[in-house]
């Protein structure tokens, strides 16, 4: 008998995007367009649908780990969060044999006034259990979350390794046949990570409980998960046993050449995007570096421009190009493509994997239009002054990699 | 995929029993959501228990405020209307009792409903992590007033020792008003609150509800001040009908019950319970997306 827990049919969601003008607009400006739009004619936002999942189709039986893997905007949150039944999906159906708890924040729910205690309350509350569950739950909780002597403390007043630990705590003694879990962990410690991955495998291996979770780790996924769904931009790449399926996006992702990267907006287009070496040769620390991007324009546009962010897995911002900073101006007719290289004399960047933002923009036409695709692209080791590799973790994780010498000067000591 | 462990396969027998079977159809409405909103009565108390608990705190005066906001406006109400604009009051009642009887129902109603319609954006960020059905969020915020009307319902009761003035036996039926007072709120929030999901001009009215409503529900004065020829329609606002009862039932026969007025609110409330819970259900399910 086949014991499947999960059905998903061909599920689909769309959102509608509307891309705002530039904001320093007057507000006379503003009335007159919305006058416009009033009469009917000229002057509305600019729509746009976006299938943030596309004709995805699975199925999970009992007691399975799945990890969710892609790049961001890959459609791994949307489909949690239709699997919780947060959002409906537009097309599809899904049955679902059991209790759901999902876990997509860490804390949701908890009120900074509240203490430790109260929390635990309504946070279990608000995950779906019973006050007499929680009650017999409390002090397995309290315990594991080692917050015991600040049971009747203001969360406010905790650290957030604290807060965090409370939080997962709680969510980890729900009874659910089925765990969702979003990428929360990433902001414990690393021990604390370990205690929640060991956790999940309990539950999963001992109850069989079956536990659905997305991570941007992929030693975690390849750790706790009996299986991998591998997404990209809302469709199922590919669906298998967790080593085969990491194994494949660690392949694809990692790789620099963007070469097909096609995203479609409702004036610009990005055909190509392209980041390397002159040569052609991945990203590395200190030597020269290109960001190349090929895009056209539906309409014919005076000034066309790109701008270019590079940020960590943290979603800090490292460094960004901007063509407007540059002397040239891009005019565009309608349909004309146009190829923008930044030159980076000598990357300034660690070895290790970062993101890549973009955004198409004209000042004269008001339009500024965000690549919802984010580019993974990954600096490869090498050894910069003469001596090691580096390593970003030698530095504190900075992100910055300086041009450098250095000198010895020897002395015998008196 | 299958699992991979026998241990596994073992507990199947014993879940499979109580398990429920979820079936989320982008076509079709849900159909387990009443039956999950009897679930998940444990999650409205304590929603209501969170905001009870959180609302006074760091407040010097903390849970007095329920009190001294509606004497505040009593006391106001009465010197305007009595000693200023000279109206009578009915029989021998004092006048700051007939305000107080007035100022009570008309703030629980302006408190829940300031409350429900604020409820659903105020915690936006549960509706986009977690499911809940989302009727509990204005629901509870209901429990909430609630409690505040009984604190400045026993204000009342001093107040009428105060003037040695015993309330009638009419008393008895003061439940049914208050039920009443409370689904005119719930009913009117609920929209209110689907509403301000998307439009957050709802926000505006709001507060201009509350305050304009209090001189269009006879909160200061007795509703038969109201010219013969304007009652009917007077009375088609739910909470001039809770506000004669509340009095009917705390003053005596001396106030009179307005039958038409009474019926007219009853019928009202039920036609916007009922059309506000279909829209209610009908965005709910984009609330996480437009919130």
């Amino acid at each position: 008998m086949s014991d499947t827990v999960i059905h998903a049919e061909a599920v689909s969601k769309r959102y509608i995007i509307r891309h705002n003008r530039l904001s320093h607009l007057t507000l006379r400006d503003s009335l007159s367009a919305g006058v416009k739009r009033l009469l009917g004619r000229g002057g509305s936002a600019q729509q746009e649908e976006f299938w943030a999942l596309r004709d995805v189709s699975f199925a999970v039986e009992r007691g399975s780990r799945i990890g969710i893997i892609g790049r961001n905007g890959a459609g791994k949150s949307t489909l949690l969060k239709v699997l919780s039944r947060i959002t409906p999906p537009t097309e599809g159906r899904i049955t679902i044999k059991g209790r759901v708890a999902s876990l997509l924040e860490v804390g949701t729910g908890f009120h900074p006034d509240l203490t430790g205690r109260e929390n635990i309350y309504m946070n279990g509350a608000i995950l779906g259990m019973k006050r007499h569950e929680i009650r017999a739950k409390f002090d397995e909780i309290v315990a594991f979350a080692e917050v015991d002597r600040f049971l009747d403390t203001p969360v406010k007043r905790y650290s957030s390794g604290m807060f965090v630990r409370l939080a997962f705590a709680v969510a980890a003694h729900l009874e659910p046949e089925i765990l969702i879990v979003d990428e929360v962990l990433a902001v414990g410690d690393a021990e604390f990570q370990k205690k929640c991955l060991g956790k999940m495998h309990d539950v999963s291996t001992g109850e069989g409980r079956t536990v659905f979770f997305v991570s941007h780790n992929m030693a975690a996924i390849e750790n706790l998960c009996t299986h991998a769904i591998y997404m990209t931009r809302g469709k199922v790449t590919k669906v298998g046993p967790a080593r085969d399926v990491v194994d494949l996006y660690v392949r694809k992702g990692g790789s620099t050449d963007l070469a097909n990267a096609r995203a479609v907006g409702a004036v610009f287009e990005l055909m190509r995007v392209r980041a390397g070496t002159p040569e052609g040769a991945p990203l590395t620390p200190l030597k020269p570096a290109i960001i190349e991007l090929q895009f056209r324009s539906t309409r014919a546009i005076s000034d066309a421009s790109a701008h270019v962010l590079f940020e960590d897995l943290n979603g800090s911002p490292v460094f960004g190009l901007d063509s407007c900073d540059f002397v040239a101006r891009t005019g565009l007719a309608a349909n004309e493509s146009a190829t923008l290289r930044f030159n980076v004399a000598s990357l300034p960047l660690q070895p290790g994997p970062y993101r890549v933002r973009l955004w198409l923009k004209s000042q004269g036409e008001h339009l500024i239009w965000e690549v919802p695709d984010i580019f993974d692209v990954t600096v490869e080791a090498a050894s910069v002054y003469g001596g090691r590799a580096i390593e970003r973790q030698y530095h504190g994780t900075a992100a910055a990699v300086v041009t450098a010498s250095l000198e010895r000067q020897m002395e015998v000591a008196a | 995929m299958t699992t991979e462990s026998p241990a596994v396969v073992d507990l199947q027998a014993q879940q499979q029993v109580h398990e429920p079977l979820l079936v989320i159809d982008a076509h079709k409405a849900e159909q387990q959501y009443w039956r999950d909103l009897w679930a998940y009565r444990e999650l409205a108390a304590f929603l209501a228990w969170r905001d009870i608990l959180v609302r006074y705190k760091q407040t010097a005066m903390g849970i007095a405020w329920a009190v001294v906001r509606p004497l505040l406006l009593m006391l106001v109400g009465t010197f305007i209307f009595e000693k200023v604009l000279r109206q009578p009051s009915v029989g021998d009642v004092p006048y700051a009792i007939l305000v107080y009887c007035g100022v009570l129902p008309w703030q629980f109603f302006g408190d829940s409903l300031t409350a429900s319609s604020n409820s659903l954006v105020a915690n936006a960020n549960m509706i986009s992590k977690i499911y809940f059905p989302r009727l509990l969020l204005p629901l509870s915020k209901l429990v909430v007033s609630c409690v505040d009307f009984v604190l400045s319902f026993c204000v009342l009761g001093l107040l009428m020792a105060w003037y040695g003035f015993a309330p009638s036996a009419n008393i008895v039926f003061l439940p049914l008003f208050v039920l009443l007072g409370a689904a005119t709120a719930f009913a009117a929030g609920q929209i209110l609150a689907a509403l301000n999901v998307k439009y957050r001009d709802v926000m505006y009215v709001v507060p201009f509800i509350v305050q304009f409503g209090a001189y269009m529900s006879s909160v200061f004065f007795s509703s038969d001040r109201i010219p013969e020829q304007y009652r009917a329609i007077y009375s088609l606002n739910p909470m001039v009908s809770v506000i004669d009862g509340f009095r009917w039932c705390v003053l005596g026969p001396v106030s009179s019950l307005y039958w038409p007025g009474i019926v007219s609110a009853v019928l009202v409330v039920v036609a916007l319970l009922i059309g506000g819970a279909v829209y209610f259900r009908k965005t709910e399910r984009t609330f996480a997306d437009v919130i």
